[in-house]
């Protein structure tokens, strides 16, 4: 398989407070990674650097071939200024394409065809001139998840996309994740505190704690750290 | 009363205090949805100040058009606050009250040391309420203000899709390669310009008015990002009209009575948002 994502004894960290060391991996097209670990062992930081929106402060993350920065998709955790934000559905996901325009200022047809289809996959066009802020937790997560589709079609990259979220909604979204990965055959790299819920749709597993396991989700269930977290 | 108005139109300062007037307004209002949405709103606020500052060194140092000295100033101080906030040792909010208030004693204390004017107090009560200086604008003002806001106005409408973007989720923004940045430092030259222009309208202590009740009360009853904006310019619009009007005709201070009409716009748009959120 071709990889998509190379991380070479990766070194993260802010300053003298360093999170993530001595990580390699590789991320093979098509995959669905999930990453699983405890709160503070530096999973966004990992993500943030995959995103290029934090440097190593050594090792290296190289991109597969015909994959650009910009081309990555990223579904971030919400933040506080969106709850109140006046913006209708439509307005945000078509705010995902704006990678593609570069210095253009206005959208082309082609950019709106593209939010068109991304709010068809996630099911809520019919919400497409609803405010954003009169959305359910759940609906906000499928309006941002459509966005990232905009971004990309290569690769996305979720942080934590069904915490805050019930039950009902979560199994929502992770099928319409496990979607975009099998029909659209888009990679995954989604974190999640919820292992067990978690590891049914992923191929692949990386686990961060003081020590790191990666490996395919066959071989998780069957590692030491898989025995103690599914149990 | 209206030929009382038709008259008063026929001077020319009152419609170049129209012409000036309408056009801050558009353009503060415009950016001012930005600002309240990113957590701004005090930015303009500070600013202000740094331009009364600015205003009273261009005064005492005896430079005869001011202006383009403020502009310069503030738009150096909007960099400067934007920047800090990105990789603050002392924290956002801490700096713009750290800087406005230091800019609003050096300004009174250098007014009150050199200043030539018999009566200082009341120059400085000018300049912090804009009491009439609306009404005394020079024909380079006004053009200058006119052609500042055609570029603020023309910038705005070019950069649209990006300043909802970066104001929306600027991590979202960064990750996907919008030069994040470059666009906020475009935001922060585009307050300075509007501070500005606006402190002949309202003064420096009132400015923030003008960028906050447009943008708050559209938000209280439009649910779009665009039709927020346009709203927001239209009430922004017609209070200015009706606040200096009004105040033209009554003789009171223009600045005050812009910002009064501004205030009671938001207490009906309030009602109004209660009233559509209660019926959904």
């Amino acid at each position: 398989m071709e990889p998509i994502i190379i991380c070479q004894d990766l070194k993260l960290g802010f300053g003298a407070n360093i999170l993530v060391e001595h990580l390699s991996f590789t991320i093979e097209k098509g995959s669905y990674l999930c990453i699983v670990g405890e709160n503070g062992v530096g999973k966004s930081t990992l993500l943030r650097a995959i995103l290029g929106l934090l440097k190593p402060l050594s090792g290296s993350i190289i991109l597969g071939e015909g994959l650009q920065r910009r081309e990555i998709g990223y579904l971030p955790q919400q933040t506080f200024v969106q709850r109140d934000f006046p913006a209708s559905v439509r307005e945000v996901v078509l705010s995902g394409c704006q990678g593609r325009c570069g210095l253009r200022p206005f959208y082309n047809r082609e950019e709106k065809q593209i939010a068109e289809k991304a709010m068809e996959q996630m099911e809520i066009t019919g919400l497409a001139e609803t405010c954003y802020r009169d959305l359910s937790g759940g609906q906000q997560q499928r309006v941002l998840l459509a966005r990232a589709l905009c971004a990309s079609d290569k690769l996305l990259v979720l942080d934590e996309p069904v915490s805050g979220l019930d039950p009902k909604m979560a199994e929502t979204m992770y099928r319409l994740v496990a979607c975009i990965n099998r029909d659209m055959g888009i990679t995954i790299i989604m974190i999640s505190h919820d292992v067990r819920e978690a590891i049914p749709y992923a191929t692949h597993i990386l686990h961060m704690d003081k020590d790191y396991f990666f490996g395919t989700a066959e071989a998780y269930r069957e590692s030491e750290y898989g025995r103690l977290f599914l149990a | 009363m209206l030929d009382k108005l038709f008259m008063y139109l026929q001077y020319p300062f009152v419609l170049n205090a129209l012409i000036v007037g309408i056009l801050i307004a558009l353009c503060s209002s415009m950016l001012g949805v930005t600002l309240v949405l990113k957590r701004y709103s005090f930015i303009g606020d500070g600013l202000s100040h740094v331009a009364f500052g600015a205003m009273a060194v261009a005064a005492v140092a005896g430079f005869t058009e001011d202006m383009p000295f403020i502009l310069l100033v503030t738009t150096v101080f909007a960099i400067l606050l934007l920047r800090t906030g990105q990789n603050a040792k002392i924290k956002g909010d801490a700096t713009i009250a750290m800087i406005s208030v230091g800019a609003m004693a050096i300004g009174y204390l250098l007014m009150n040391v050199f200043s030539s004017s018999a009566n200082v107090s009341g120059d400085v009560c000018t300049t912090l309420f804009g009491s009439t200086s609306i009404l005394t604008l020079t024909k380079m003002q006004v053009e200058l203000c006119g052609i500042l806001s055609a570029v603020v106005i023309g910038v705005f409408v070019l950069l649209y899709h990006k300043i909802f973007a970066v104001t929306f989720d600027e991590t979202f923004a960064r990750a996907t390669g919008t030069p994040v940045d470059m666009y906020n430092l475009l935001l922060a030259v585009l307050i300075a310009v509007i501070i500005v222009l606006a402190m002949n309208l309202v003064g420096s202590l009132l400015i923030s008015a003008l960028v906050i009740f447009p943008a708050l009360s559209a938000m209280r009853v439009f649910s779009s990002f665009k039709s927020v904006i346009l709203c927001s310019a239209v009430f922004s619009v017609v209070c200015a009209f009706l606040g200096i009007v009004f105040s033209i005709l009554a003789g009171t201070p223009t600045g005050a009575t812009v910002v009064v009409a501004d205030m009671l716009a938001f207490a009906v748009f309030y009602i109004i948002g209660i009233k559509k959120s209660s019926t959904q």
